[in-house]
């Protein structure tokens, strides 16, 4: 692998943050490339789950928050549970997500961002997911209307995608908790 | 057996058959599963790809209702079963989330309500030898791969749920019902049902990839315990033959669908008529 780190870019800052959010100690990790080879997107991405530790290791700045895996990532745990010194890559990724956001950064292919909000959306408003809303939603947003249509009619046939939003929840709770949480579920 | 029952938001959307199919099969074993009044969603991967406090806080709402109840909460979805898991770590595991986790609620909770997954029910409270005197329609060997995903095994010291490298609960309960559970190499491999809206190709790749090594396996059927699985399987089968140009024809059911019918449920009872690829050898091998 060849690894370009930004002249300049002390890095210290991302690294010391994401070793505080993910609670991990980057120090330990010796570059055995387990994660790497377990990761099912390994083969897909610029820099698979130890290339990117070794980054934050050298200092990398806040340009690796642009790495495609931030956001490829399936956040499957295989990273985590084949580390010998328990360093839980996933964790580091969920933290780099949550920079990335902060810092307004986060502009992945198929837009996970947006998903994801169009889905907190609902949750935030029923209590409880709503497919439909959350789908409608974040097609229009990416302007991929017309991805998966010709599915709709079966799934609504066979009951897989409920019509009505859900009810029975307790929305006061939620949105409670929206309030509270930092990212307070707003669309960024 | 009775415990607090966590349904998930699929339930009543993508993952009817998972839900329906969860209840038939616990009324006929006699297991008590009672619906969390006013329970609310666990978050999902939005919440932990969002803020760690939203991930924790959201299912920590849920987990604080079974407690009142003063019982076990099963969880039927996988990926729910992971995020209340994962808040019950975090929240023994970190003072500091505990305590953002409190102000969010206005309660504080101590990460003391046991999550349970309803195969581990099955697996450990139930036992095979109790599911297997109860079977009324035996599977006649029919040969099933098990898929386990990611949600349920891991990280294992936060799911604890089976062996993480070469689980085998799914099997036992298959071998139970009469089925022939098959060794194959696929079942602990990801589906890629993250990414099964952003991403799509990737979800199609990685489930067609899966379901090649069940059929090399010589599987008739898939079975698995997780929503987001059995959706990249069953629904993203219909974008395969794009990619692969393969029609595979496989059908991908949830566990409990499987032992409900060899319990002699009726198929529209555990929601088989749901199922995007229909199961046609799995029917025919009941001879139904
Ligand atoms: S498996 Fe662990 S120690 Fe090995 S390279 Fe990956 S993070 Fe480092
Ligand atoms: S959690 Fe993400 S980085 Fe880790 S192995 Fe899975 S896909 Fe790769």
């Amino acid at each position: 692998m060849t690894i370009r780190i930004k002249k300049r870019s002390t890095g210290k800052n991302l690294r010391t943050e994401v070793e505080k959010r993910a609670e991990v100690d980057l120090a330990t990790c010796y570059q055995c490339k387990k994660c790497s080879i377990g990761c099912p997107v390994s083969g897909l991405v610029a820099s698979p789950p130890a290339e990117i530790i070794r980054r934050l290791q050298l200092g990398a700045g806040d340009e690796l928050l642009q790495t495609d895996l931030v956001w490829t990532c399936l956040s499957c745990e295989t990273c985590y549970a084949r580390c010998p010194n328990e360093i839980n890559f996933a964790g580091i990724i969920d933290a780099m997500r949550a920079i990335a956001l902060e810092k307004g950064v986060a502009r992945p292919a198929g837009n996970s961002p947006l998903f994801n909000r169009r889905f907190l959306d609902t949750v935030k408003s029923y209590g409880r997911a709503y497919d439909l809303q959350m789908i409608v939603g974040y097609k229009l947003g990416t302007g991929k209307l017309m991805d998966d249509v010709e599915k709709f009619p079966t799934m609504l046939k066979k009951g897989k995608m409920a019509i009505l939003p859900p009810s029975g929840a307790d929305k006061s709770k939620v949105k409670r908790i929206f309030n509270a949480a930092k990212s307070k579920g707003k669309s960024r | 057996m009775k415990y607090a029952y966590y349904p998930g938001c699929a339930s009543h959307s993508t993952a009817r058959d998972m839900h329906e199919s969860c209840l038939a099969v616990a009324k006929a074993l006699g297991i008590d599963l009672q619906e969390i009044k006013g329970w609310t969603c666990c978050g999902a991967s939005a919440a932990h790809q969002t803020d760690r406090i939203l991930a924790a806080a959201l299912p920590a709402a849920n987990l604080l209702l079974a407690k009142e109840m003063n019982l076990d909460m099963v969880v039927n979805c996988a990926a729910c079963y992971s995020r209340s898991k994962n808040t019950n770590y975090d929240v023994v595991n970190s003072p500091a989330v505990r305590k953002k986790v409190k102000n969010a609620l206005g309660q504080d909770y101590d990460g003391s309500v046991a999550v349970r997954h309803f195969v581990e029910v099955l697996s450990h409270d139930l036992g095979p030898a109790k599911l297997k005197k109860a079977v009324k329609q035996p599977l006649n060997g029919l040969k099933v791969a098990s898929y386990y995903g990611c949600y349920l095994l891991r990280p294992p010291e936060v799911t604890g749920f089976d062996n993480p490298e070469n689980p085998t609960l799914l099997e036992n309960l298959v071998e139970a019902i009469g089925g022939e559970a098959l060794e194959w190499p696929g079942k602990v491999e990801c589906c890629g049902g993250a990414l099964n809206l952003t991403r799509t190709d990737i979800t199609v790749a990685r489930s067609a990839a899966i379901i090649e090594i069940a059929k090399a396996a010589g599987a008739e059927c898939i079975v698995t315990a997780c929503p987001m699985c059995q959706t990249s399987l069953d629904l993203r089968q219909l974008d395969m033959v794009k990619t692969t140009g393969k029609t595979y024809n496989m059908p991908v059911l949830y566990i409990t669908q499987l032992i409900g019918l060899s319990l002699g449920i009726p198929p529209k009872e555990l929601g088989i008529n749901r199922l995007m690829v229909p199961p046609k050898a799995v029917l025919q091998a009941l001879n139904l």
